[in-house]
């Protein structure tokens, strides 16, 4: 419990902190128009997601009671795949999970920017997904964080809940959206939203490099969502090399 | 009860376990500083993995040249420090005018 008398903590006074109050503000300039076209993009991809699953076969309520309740693009559309190819309901339900299992990684390193309350936690680890992932590891300060957590997770949740109940009722009329190159899109969001953690850190970087080539040369060997995992064995690159801090390092300039 | 609302059931109480073992194990288990570094590098490790076996893999096949060009336009925009917008757009119009040319 913590004691609403306590004096010393100096957010007591105006309340942040404590309340855990996050503000449009506390983002760095520029990061909430990032956030927001990531918005945007995540809304198109619903649309079609939503129109896929429709157009496959699945009553409307599936795709719809998938995104309020399971709310991850790529396990949505992978078991929504294995649903209209026949594949099964447990078969599906086991891929997806399978895919999702990487959520675990990403609300351990976030656990500290969803905020202190129990509600906080509770609904917060439903917003965690490899965006907010994303935007959250590119921030420093820890109201940063939480403000890029909670900005990002909760608009996402919007839009892409709004936009796969669009794409629902709206059936297959949209087509075939690879045709808008959409699908270059994403690899190319989480590339930009990467680079920073990159850019400073050898260690991320060799560890980074190991794991994407384990996970490309895996990728026809194994079911869908195993071979972003066995990258993780890239983090044994990471712990080889030689470590020092920052301001130590002697090349790493940029 | 329906097979595939139990399908969707299952995902989802079985994905919001997943997204649960921050928070529940945070403030229990104290981290020790060397493994919240490695959490953080392998949470990078993932990201990056994803979008390399985004950009590569299709199923489990190739994804075709068109996708592969457009992600790597946007990650040379994104090097010389674009903005997001031009990321994004650069990205998915270079797969798009690619695959309009006929390039799969």
């Amino acid at each position: 419990m913590c004691s609403p008398h306590r004096t010393d903590d100096p957010s007591h006074r105006t309340g942040e902190g404590a309340t855990g109050l996050v503000r449009f503000s506390d983002l760095p300039p520029g990061v909430l128009r990032d956030i927001a076209l990531v918005w945007l993009a995540d809304a198109v991809v619903g649309v079609s997601f939503g129109a896929i699953a429709v157009g496959g076969g699945l009553p409307v309520w599936v795709p719809v009671l998938m995104s309020l309740l399971v709310y991850a693009g790529s396990a949505q559309f992978s078991a929504v795949g294995v649903l209209t190819a026949g594949g099964g309901p447990v078969a599906a339900a086991a891929t997806g999970l399978l895919l999702n299992s990487r959520t675990a990684a990403f609300s351990l390193a976030l656990a500290d920017d969803l905020g202190r309350s129990w509600t906080a936690r509770l609904i917060g680890a439903h917003l965690v997904t490899d965006e907010t992932a994303a935007f959250v590891l590119a921030q420093e300060g820890r109201r940063q964080r939480k403000a890029a957590f909670w900005i990002s997770g909760v608009g996402l949740f919007v839009a892409w809940n709004l936009s796969v109940l669009a794409g629902a009722l709206a059936g297959s009329a949209l087509g075939d959206t690879d045709r808008f190159g959409l699908d270059a899109a994403f690899p190319a969001v989480l590339l930009a939203l990467v680079l920073p953690a990159l850019r400073g850190d050898s260690a991320a970087r060799r560890a980074s490099a190991v794991g994407a080539v384990v996970a490309v040369a895996s990728a026809p060997l194994l079911p869908a969502g195993v071979p972003v995992l066995l990258a993780l064995l890239g983090l044994l690159a990471a712990r080889r090399g030689p470590r020092r801090p920052r301001t130590a390092s002697s090349r790493s300039a940029s | 009860m329906n097979a595939t609302l139990a399908c969707v059931l299952a995902l989802a109480a079985g994905t919001y376990v997943f997204r649960l073992a921050g928070p529940v194990l945070h403030g229990r288990v104290e981290l020790p500083a060397r493994v919240q570094e490695l959490l953080t590098v392998g949470a990078t490790v993932l990201l990056v993995a994803l979008l390399a076996t985004g950009a590569l893999t299709e199923g489990q096949g190739f994804a075709g040249w068109a996708r592969p060009a457009g992600v790597l336009a946007g990650g040379v925009l994104a090097w010389r420090r674009a903005p997001f917008a031009v990321v994004v757009v650069g990205a998915a119009a270079t797969t798009a005018l690619l695959r309009l040319a006929g390039v799969q």
